[in-house]
C-alpha cells in the first residue's frame, strides 16, 4: 500500500515526513487508511457513532439524575446481597465486570489464535467469550429480577427518584442488548471459524462473500468495544 | 504515468481483495431486492418523492386553512396541527435527507470515485428496506386511530404525549418514534456505507483533493448524520418509555383536566437539547450536499473551473464541524443562563464565515464564465438567490435580542423554508435535469424544464417572501386561525390569501416535472454519454445507464481534479478526470 502512495509523489521528491507526510498519506488515493480493510474501517465508524448513542444516554441519565427532586436512592445499598449471612454491596455487579472483562481478554487470545489460523483454538476461545458474555446477561436477568421482586418498577421503586429505575432498566437494557447480540456473533464466527469456512472461502449465507479471519479481530473490535462501555455504566451508575 | 494505458505498473491494486461484485441472477434479486447502489439510489428516490408529495398536499391543506379560514370545515384544529407535524417531518427526514443522502449518494458516490459499488451492497438494501418500513409506519399513523401526532415536527414534550395534542394518547405519536426509530437503524446501513466507500474504496488517482464537491458534501453530511442521528434515537427511545411505560425522563410533575399526572421530576429541557443536537446538524445534513451539488452544477454549466476548490472543501468540513456546537439558538426561548445565550450566538454567527466563503467562490466561478442558462444552471442559480436570503434572515435569527420578539412567528417559517426547505429542493431538482440523461440515457424536456422551474422559483418568492412580513406584524407560527387581534391588521389576511393561492399553483407546477419525469422517459431526445461535457467521472462511463459493476472490465484511473473546464490550449473545452496528461491536447 505504501507504494502506491510513494509512487504518486515525482520521483525525485523524497516521501515527506511528519505531519506533512501524515497528511499526504491520508489524502493519497484509493484509501484513507492504508492498511485498513473496508469492514474494519466501517465497524470503526458504527462504533464511533454507538459512542455518541451510549454517550446520550448516560448524559441523559446525569441529567434526571440532577433534575429530580426526589432522593436518589444508594446503588451500594440497592445492588447488595447477603451471601452465607454476610451484606456484601455491589457484589453481583464486580463479579458481572471481572466476567466481561476476562471476556476480553478470552476475546483477545482468539483472534492472535486466528491469525495463526489455528482453528480449532479461534473456535474454542470464542466460544469461551460467548460464554462469558452469555454468564454476563444471565447475571443482569438476575438482577433484573430481583430488583423487580423488591418492587423497582421503571415508573417506581421504594426507595427515592423513578427516575432510578427508569434509567437502570433502560441503559442496562440497552447495553444487554449489545452483549446479546455480541454473543451472537460470537457464535456464528465461532462456528465459521470451526468450520473452516475462512479456509475454504466458503460465501456468506446472506452477503454471498467470502469471508477471512479478520472477521474474528472485527467481532472483537465490537466486543472491546461493549466492555469498556460497560465500565462507564459501572462508574456512572453504580459507583456514583 | 508513462503509459495511456497501464497506470503505475507493477504496483498491486489496492481493490482487488475487496471487490467480490454480487452478481445477480434473477430478475428478482437485479431489480427489487437489488444489491446495486445505483438501483438501491434510485429506490431511494422514488419512494423519498412519493412521501414527498403527501407533506406537499399537506402543506395545501394548510395553506387553504390559512389562507381562507372558516372556508374549509372538513379541517379541523386537531387536524391542522397533525398537518404541520406531519408536513415538517416528512419534509425534513423522509424526503430531503433520504433523498440527499440514500438517493444521490447512493448514485453517484460509487460513480464519481471510481468504483465498482458501495462496499457492503448487502447491508446497502437492507438501508432502503428499512426506509421503506419506517414511511410505511409513518404512513399507517394517518390511518390509526386518533390520526397522526400533532405535536409538531419538533415533537418538544411533556404536550407530544399529552391527551391534549392530537394523536398524544393514541398511536400517532407512537408510530412517529418508532418510524424514526427505523430511519435511523437503515440510514446507519446505507451511511457506513457511503462513508466508508470514500474513504477506502476511490479509484487509482482518486485523491481526496481530486474528488468532486458533490462527494465531498454528501460524505460530510453523512459523517454529521452518523453522530447526530444518535441523539434523535436516545431521545425516541427515552419518550417511547415516557409514553409506554409511565417513566418520566422528559416529564416533570403536571396536573391536566384537573388531575395530576403520574409523572415528576423529569426534564424536558434535555429533550430539547438532544433534539437540536439533532435537529442543527440535520439543517447541515440537508445543506452540505446541496453545496457540493451546486458547486458541480455551476462549475459544469459556467464551464470555467470552480473557485477555490479547497477553500470550497474546507469550508464544508468546517460547517460541518461548526454545526455541533450551536444547537441551542434554537432554544433562546426556552429559558437558558444568558451566557449560553451568548455562546451560542457567537457559534451561531462563526457559521456565517465558512458559509460566505462558499458563497462568494460560487459567485466568483460565475465570474466572467460562459454561462449556459440550461435548467440545472437555472436552478443553481435559484439556489444561490434563496440561500442568502434565507442566510440573511439567519443572521438575525441567531441573535438572542432579535430572535427573542421574533421566534415563534411566522418570520421563522419563512426563513427556515428559505434555507432549508426551498434551497435544498431546487438543488434536488436541478441535479434531478443534471443527471436524468446518466441514469436514463435520456434528457429531460427543456420547454418543460423551463416552465417548472419560472413557476417554482417565483412562486417560492411569492410564497416565503411575504410571509416574512407577516411574521414581522406579529402573527405566530403553528397557529389555526388568529381570528381578531389587535396587532395584526386586516390586510395581512389577504395576503395570506394570496399566498395560498401561489402555494397552489407552485404545487400544481410540479405536475408539470412529474409529467416529464414519465415522458422523458422514453421520448426524450437520446443524451448520449455525456451530454453536458462534463468531466467528472461519472459521464465517463462505457456505458449509459452504466450497468451493474459500472465501469466495465476496468476501473478509470484518475489524472487530474474534476474542474479542468476551458483549459487553455486544450483541444475542448473540458478535459474528463480519466483523461492522462499526455492526451489532454487532444
Ligand atoms: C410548496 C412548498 C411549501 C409550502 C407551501 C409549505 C407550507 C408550510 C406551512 C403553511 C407550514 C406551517 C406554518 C405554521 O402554521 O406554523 C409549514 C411548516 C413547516 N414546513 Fe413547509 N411548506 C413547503 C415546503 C417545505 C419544505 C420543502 C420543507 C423542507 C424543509 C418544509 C419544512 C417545514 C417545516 C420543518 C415546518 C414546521 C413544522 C412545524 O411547525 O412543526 N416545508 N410549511
Ligand atoms: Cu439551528
Amino acid at each position: 500500500m505504501e507504494g502506491i502512495a510513494q509512487a504518486q509523489a515525482p520521483a525525485t521528491m523524497e516521501p515527506a515526513g511528519g505531519m506533512q507526510g501524515f497528511v499526504a498519506d491520508w489524502s493519497s488515493d484509493q484509501r484513507a487508511f492504508k492498511n485498513v480493510s473496508w469492514g474494519k474501517a466501517m465497524m470503526w465508524i458504527f462504533l464511533l457513532s454507538d459512542t455518541f448513542i451510549f454517550g446520550c444516554f448516560l448524559l441523559s441519565y446525569m441529567t434526571v439524575r440532577m433534575s429530580t427532586t426526589v432522593p436518589w436512592p444508594n446503588p451500594s445499598e440497592v445492588f447488595a446481597l447477603e451471601i452465607a449471612g454476610q451484606h456484601l454491596p455491589l457484589i453481583l455487579i464486580a463479579i458481572m465486570t471481572f466476567v466481561l472483562i476476562t471476556s476480553s481478554g478470552t476475546m483477545a487470545m482468539a483472534v492472535n489464535c486466528g491469525y495463526r489460523r489455528d482453528r480449532a483454538r479461534t473456535a474454542a476461545l470464542l466460544l469461551v467469550t460467548a460464554l462469558f458474555g452469555a454468564a454476563f446477561v444471565g447475571m443482569q436477568a438476575f438482577e433484573w429480577t430481583k430488583l423487580i421482586h423488591e418492587g423497582v418498577r421503571p415508573w417506581g421503586n421504594p426507595w427515592g427518584a423513578e427516575q432510578f429505575g427508569s434509567a437502570f432498566f433502560m441503559i442496562t437494557g440497552f447495553h444487554g442488548t449489545h452483549v446479546t447480540i455480541g454473543v451472537i456473533f460470537l457464535l456464528i464466527v465461532a462456528r465459521k471459524v470451526w468450520r473452516g469456512d475462512y479456509d475454504t472461502g466458503r460465501p456468506g449465507f446472506f452477503t454471498s462473500r467470502k469471508g477471512r479471519y479478520e472477521i474474528v479481530e472485527i467481532t472483537g473490535l465490537y466486543w472491546h468495544f461493549v466492555d469498556l462501555v460497560w465500565v462507564f455504566i459501572f462508574a456512572l451508575f453504580y459507583l456514583w | 504515468m508513462s503509459t495511456a494505458s497501464g497506470p503505475l505498473d507493477g504496483i498491486p491494486a489496492a481493490e482487488v481483495p475487496d471487490v467480490e461484485l454480487y452478481h445477480p441472477k434473477s430478475w428478482l434479486t437485479k431489480y427489487v431486492f437489488s444489491q446495486d447502489a445505483k438501483i438501491i439510489g434510485i429506490q431511494y428516490s422514488l419512494t423519498a418523492t412519493s412521501i414527498g408529495l403527501v407533506a406537499l398536499v399537506l402543506s395545501w391543506l394548510m395553506r387553504l386553512q390559512l389562507g381562507f379560514p372558516g372556508t374549509f370545515d372538513f379541517i379541523t384544529p386537531a387536524e391542522y396541527y397533525q398537518f404541520i407535524t406531519m408536513h415538517g417531518m416528512i419534509m425534513v427526514v423522509y424526503l430531503l435527507t433520504a433523498l440527499f443522502l440514500g438517493g444521490f449518494g447512493n448514485y453517484l458516490i460509487p460513480l464519481m470515485i471510481g468504483a465498482r459499488d458501495m462496499v457492503f451492497p448487502y447491508a446497502n438494501m437492507l438501508s432502503y428496506w428499512i426506509y421503506l418500513l419506517a414511511v410505511l409506519v409513518l404512513v399507517a399513523s394517518f390511518f390509526a386511530p386518533g390520526g397522526p401526532t400533532g405535536a409538531g415536527w419538533t415533537l418538544y414534550p411533556p404536550q407530544a404525549i399529552l391527551s391534549g395534542t392530537p394523536g398524544g394518547q393514541d398511536w400517532g405519536i407512537i408510530l412517529m418514534l418508532a418510524s424514526l426509530m427505523l430511519f435511523i437503524i437503515g440510514f446507519t446501513m446505507g451511511g457506513l456505507n457511503y462513508v466508508v466507500t470514500v474513504l477506502q474504496a476511490r479509484a487509482r488517482g482518486m485523491t481526496l483533493m481530486r474528488m468532486p464537491l458533490t462527494v465531498w458534501g454528501i460524505f460530510t453530511a453523512t459523517v454529521m448524520a452518523l453522530l447526530a442521528f444518535p441523539a434523535l434515537f436516545v431521545s425516541a427511545v427515552m419518550m417511547l418509555l415516557d409514553r409506554l411505560l409511565g417513566t418520566s425522563f422528559f416529564m416533570p410533575a403536571l396536573v391536566e383536566m384537573g388531575q395530576r399526572l403520574n409523572h415528576e421530576g423529569g426534564s424536558p429541557l434535555l429533550f430539547q437539547h438532544l433534539f437540536w443536537f439533532f435537529g442543527h446538524p440535520e439543517v447541515y445534513i440537508v445543506a452540505l450536499p446541496a453545496f457540493g451539488i451546486v458547486s458541480d452544477l455551476i462549475s459544469t454549466h459556467a464551464r470555467r473551473n470552480i473557485f477555490g476548490y479547497r477553500m470550497m472543501v474546507w469550508a464544508i468540513v468546517i460547517i460541518g464541524a461548526l454545526s455541533f456546537v450551536v444547537w441551542a439558538h434554537h432554544m433562546y426561548v426556552s429559558g437558558m443562563n444568558p451566557y449560553f445565550g451568548f455562546f451560542f450566538a457567537t457559534t451561531t454567527l462563526i457559521i456565517a464565515v465558512p458559509t460566505a466563503i462558499k458563497v462568494y467562490n460560487w459567485l466568483l466561478t460565475l465570474w466572467r464564465g460562459n454561462i449556459h442558462l440550461t435548467v440545472p444552471m437555472l436552478f443553481a442559480l435559484a439556489f444561490i438567490v434563496t440561500f442568502v436570503n434565507g442566510g440573511l434572515t439567519g443572521l438575525f435569527l441567531g441573535n438572542v435580542v432579535v430572535d427573542v420578539p421574533l421566534s415563534d412567528t411566522m418570520f421563522v417559517v419563512a426563513h427556515f423554508h428559505m434555507v432549508m426547505g426551498v434551497a435544498p429542493i431546487f438543488v434536488i431538482f436541478g441535479a434531478i435535469y443534471h443527471w436524468y440523461p446518466k441514469i436514463t440515457g435520456r434528457m429531460l424536456n427543456e420547454a418543460m424544464g423551463r416552465l417548472h422551474f419560472w413557476v417554482s422559483f417565483l412562486g417560492a418568492y411569492l410564497i416565503f417572501f411575504p410571509m416574512h412580513y407577516i411574521g414581522l406584524l406579529g402573527v405566530p407560527r403553528r397557529y389555526y386561525e388568529i381570528g381578531e387581534t389587535a396587532f395584526v391588521p386586516a390586510s395581512a389576511a389577504t395576503l395570506n390569501a394570496f399566498i395560498s393561492v401561489m402555494a397552489l399553483i407552485v404545487g400544481a407546477a410540479q405536475i408539470v416535472f412529474l409529467f416529464n419525469l414519465a415522458w422523458s422517459l422514453r421520448r426524450g431526445r437520446p443524451a448520449g454519454p455525456n451530454p453536458w461535457n462534463a468531466t467528472t467521472l461519472e459521464w465517463q462511463t462505457p456505458e449509459t445507464p452504466p450497468p451493474h459493476g459500472n465501469w466495465g472490465k476496468e476501473l478509470p484511473v484518475v489524472y487530474r481534479w474534476p474542474y479542468d473546464y476551458s483549459v487553455p490550449g486544450a483541444a475542448q473545452d473540458f478535459i474528463p478526470q480519466n483523461h492522462p496528461p499526455a492526451r489532454a491536447a487532444e
